[in-house]
């Protein structure tokens, strides 16, 4: 057993914590007022390779292992949480399945410009009336020779405004319930595509979402991932590499939350001492503190035993859990010890806790979570 | 990084595992119910090098490092805490012998400890109105001629009765304060030593809790540990050791309540189903299985830190705390899951119910952890 980062592992974790402090935290309030996309800053990560971090360098990605990504989107959304799940939809959700599923042709075109971070990419699995219950999806396409033709609304959908290829799931067989579903590649400039505004969210407001619009909208079908019939299996073990994302994303929003509150504690003064002084104050640190490292360390794990290719569907679904959850509570401390100023928009912990907020649901709520590890319980 | 424990890690965790489930369980309620000492249990630990697995092998340990022993002291903790609590302090008494002693100190006592021929070795640094405040301590070791004479009393000691040999902390200099303590090997039988009456506890009932008196103690100054004044250093470094066995101890109660659970919960039915099909059920395994794994994870970080020979203070607070908090909710949470049943003595989890309670208050309460944390963060 060996605790430790390797010095690769380590390296990542430094460089990406300087770019965070350098190029994200600074801008980080106003893009979240202002619901900017951070253009700039996605285009700086792609040239350090944070676009693409455990695709292989054939195929225009860093060639990192999955610690190495975890630890990286910590230090990214330590940075700013709305610029991390912005990287953490390209590796995990587009990506990744890209690497497992594609096909030599569909990574050429599909994952190389993608993991670069020439193109930005997308994963839509989500519908108005079908979130944790994917097989209730209504999105169909129907063959015609050569080609899908899809029709049907997909929502809540990150990088959807920006992306130039979306990874999409929909029925190709309505019958056969989540047997039926099928995964394909649609292009955005595709004929019968089009996309709502973007939503206006609580947090993570530097990265896009909105719905997509499918009416007729045919795709070749070597556009498809996989085989008819396979997506739902594609999305469920895409969704076990990104649940270490958003684990590691509410990881670096808690540290940040943490971090501001110790400097606020050890500043601020009252009954004559800084505030850091008092138990009250000193037990919530502490808590905030351990927690934050359980979760660290059930997203680690799950992200070792991803790289050894062992099954990890428990483990991740345990550390998205726990630290979505820890996450929420951290910053609701923070902002507690930070007072009537944790409330107002002078200090960052609001927006930590806003950005929180959505850790607990997407990519699979608290709720799925608790019934993949008790499936998992259950069977073992 | 590498979560998995390696061969020799295993190797002990497996004998450990081995012997928990065929001698410890079976008469685990029993011991509980008589208050029965496990004598035959503790020379079986002694045959399996569980009594000093962090020891050098020269004076009879184990020598197979932190790692190993947490993993090991988790198995025997799983089948019953009482056995464990006395399997722990005596490997910690052993550790610090081999840490601070004299070689005519080690190659007295280690070997005796390490085979079980000594049933047990305690440590004696509780007073009855000294406990998180060791400094506050009034036993005093006063230099007469070649030798020390002790005089006062200590409180809750584990296997106080049993044990070959006590660690005794004593005030060398009453007006040095934090530095005014010293540490002596005092044996079984020395004049001046005599036994209170046993604590009759909640719960650990097969482990012994006595008082201690000393009248009159003569030590020989060969019976001092480690310089005169160096006391609480050592019994403080012994303590972050000592936080990594509650830490095991902690998540092997977790393990043992989540087990039970399982177990009740697929055989119990109810609105025509077993409840581990009821989310409400379903959701408690797997926040029981979630805080499982972030109390061994915490542990095992802890533990492979200070195999590294890296600090480990706050990581050793953070898995005692964290665990032995999580080890409420467990054993909380197992009792309801088994309903009526849960509140006898006929299903075990009220024994793990029982033996949980007193994890978030020796070697050090969860206040103390927590005060251990938040100045490391606050230097930090």
């Amino acid at each position: 057993m060996d605790i430790q980062l390797t010095e690769e592992q380590r390296q990542v974790r430094d460089l990406c914590r300087e770019f965070a402090a350098k190029e994200l935290a600074p801008n980080a309030r106003r893009w979240d007022a202002d619901h900017v996309f951070p253009r700039e800053a996605v285009k700086q990560l792609a040239a350090m390779g944070l676009m693409g971090v455990a695709v292989p360098p054939e195929w225009g990605g860093a060639g990192m292992d999955n610690v190495s990504y975890a630890v990286a989107m910590e230090e990214i959304s330590r940075g700013c949480a709305g610029t991390g799940v912005i990287m953490s939809v390209s590796n995990s959700l587009y990506c990744d399945p890209l690497v497992k599923y594609g096909t030599d042709a569909q990574k050429k075109e599909f994952l190389s410009p993608y993991a670069s971070g020439e193109k930005l990419g997308a994963f839509a699995l989500t519908e108005p009336q079908s979130g944790s219950d994917a097989a209730e999806m209504r999105t169909v396409a129907v063959r015609r020779g050569d080609e899908y033709v899809i029709d049907g609304t997909k929502n809540f959908i990150t990088n959807g405004p920006q992306a130039d290829t979306i990874l999409v799931f929909l029925m190709t067989d309505k019958a056969k319930k989540h047997k039926g579903i099928s995964a394909f590649l649609v292009p955005t400039d595709a004929r019968g595509f089009s996309r709502g505004k973007p939503d206006d969210k609580v947090g993570i407001r530097a990265s896009g979402s909105c719905s997509l619009f499918f009416e007729g909208c045919a795709v070749p079908a070597r556009f498809r991932l996989g085989e008819e019939g396979d997506g739902f299996k594609i999305a469920m073990t895409t969704l076990d590499g990104g649940r270490i994302g958003i684990a590691a994303q509410a990881l670096g929003i808690a540290r940040a939350a943490l971090e501001e509150a110790v400097a606020y504690a050890k500043d601020r003064k009252a009954f004559g001492q800084p505030i850091s002084q008092l138990q009250a104050i000193q037990f919530m640190l502490a808590d905030m503190a351990t927690e934050l490292d359980a979760a660290r360390l059930l997203t680690l794990r799950a992200a070792t035993l991803k790289d050894r290719g062992v099954r990890h569907s428990t483990e991740s679904a345990m550390a998205k859990l726990f630290a979505s959850e820890m996450s929420e509570r951290v910053t609701s401390k923070a902002i507690q010890i930070h007072g009537g100023y944790g409330y107002v928009k002078d200090y960052d912990v609001e927006r930590h806790w806003r950005d929180s907020r959505i850790t607990e649901i997407y990519e699979g709520t608290s709720e799925i979570q608790r019934l993949v590890i008790s499936a998992g319980v259950l069977k073992g | 990084m590498d979560l998995e424990p390696n061969d020799v890690e295993r190797a002990i965790q497996e004998t450990a595992r081995r012997f928990a489930r065929e001698a410890v369980a079976p008469v685990a309620a029993e011991n509980d119910r008589l208050r029965r000492f496990p004598k035959d249990l503790v020379r079986g630990l002694g045959e399996l090098g569980l009594l000093a697995v962090n020891v050098p092998a020269d004076y009879g340990g184990s020598e197979a490092g932190p790692v190993a022993y947490a993993l090991a002291l988790e198995e025997i903790s799983a089948a019953d805490c009482a056995t464990a609590v006395t399997m722990g302090v005596t490997n910690m008494v052993g550790e610090t012998i081999a840490r601070y002693g004299t070689e005519e100190q080690k190659t007295r006592c280690l070997p005796r400890l390490a085979s079980g021929e000594w049933l047990a070795g305690a440590f004696g640094l509780s007073e009855p109105q000294a406990g998180s405040d060791p400094a506050a301590m009034t036993t005093r070791a006063v230099r007469r001629g070649p030798g020390w004479v002790l005089d006062g009393a200590k409180q809750w000691i584990t296997s106080g009765d049993v044990a070959g040999v006590i660690v005794v902390w004593a005030k060398t200099d009453p007006f040095a304060g934090a530095r005014g303590v010293s540490a002596f090997l005092v044996e079984q039988g020395t004049p001046g030593l005599s036994i209170g009456r046993h604590e009759e506890k909640l719960g650990i009932r097969a482990s012994t809790t006595v008082p201690l008196v000393f009248e009159g103690c003569e030590v020989p100054d060969s019976a001092r540990l480690g310089s005169v004044g160096e006391g609480l250093p050592i019994a403080l470094s012994a303590l972050d050791g000592g936080r990594i066995g509650i830490g095991a101890q902690a998540t092997g109660t977790i393990r043992a309540a989540l087990e039970a659970s399982v177990r009740y919960a697929k055989e119990r039915t109810t609105f025509g189903r077993p409840i581990a099909e009821h989310q409400a059920i379903a959701f408690m395994l797997a926040d029981m299985a979630t805080d499982r794994d972030a109390s061994r994870l915490l542990t095992l970080r802890a533990a492979a830190l200070k195999g590294a020979g890296e600090p480990f203070t706050r990581e050793a607070a953070m898995a005692k705390l964290f665990s032995s908090e999580a080890a409420q909710r467990a054993v909380a949470k197992a009792i309801q899951i088994h309903g009526g049943y849960g509140f006898t003595a006929e299903f075990p989890v009220e024994r793990y119910y029982r033996d949980a309670r007193v994890q978030t208050i020796y070697e050090g309460t969860s206040e103390i952890q927590r005060l251990v944390i938040a100045r490391a963060l606050l230097r930090g």
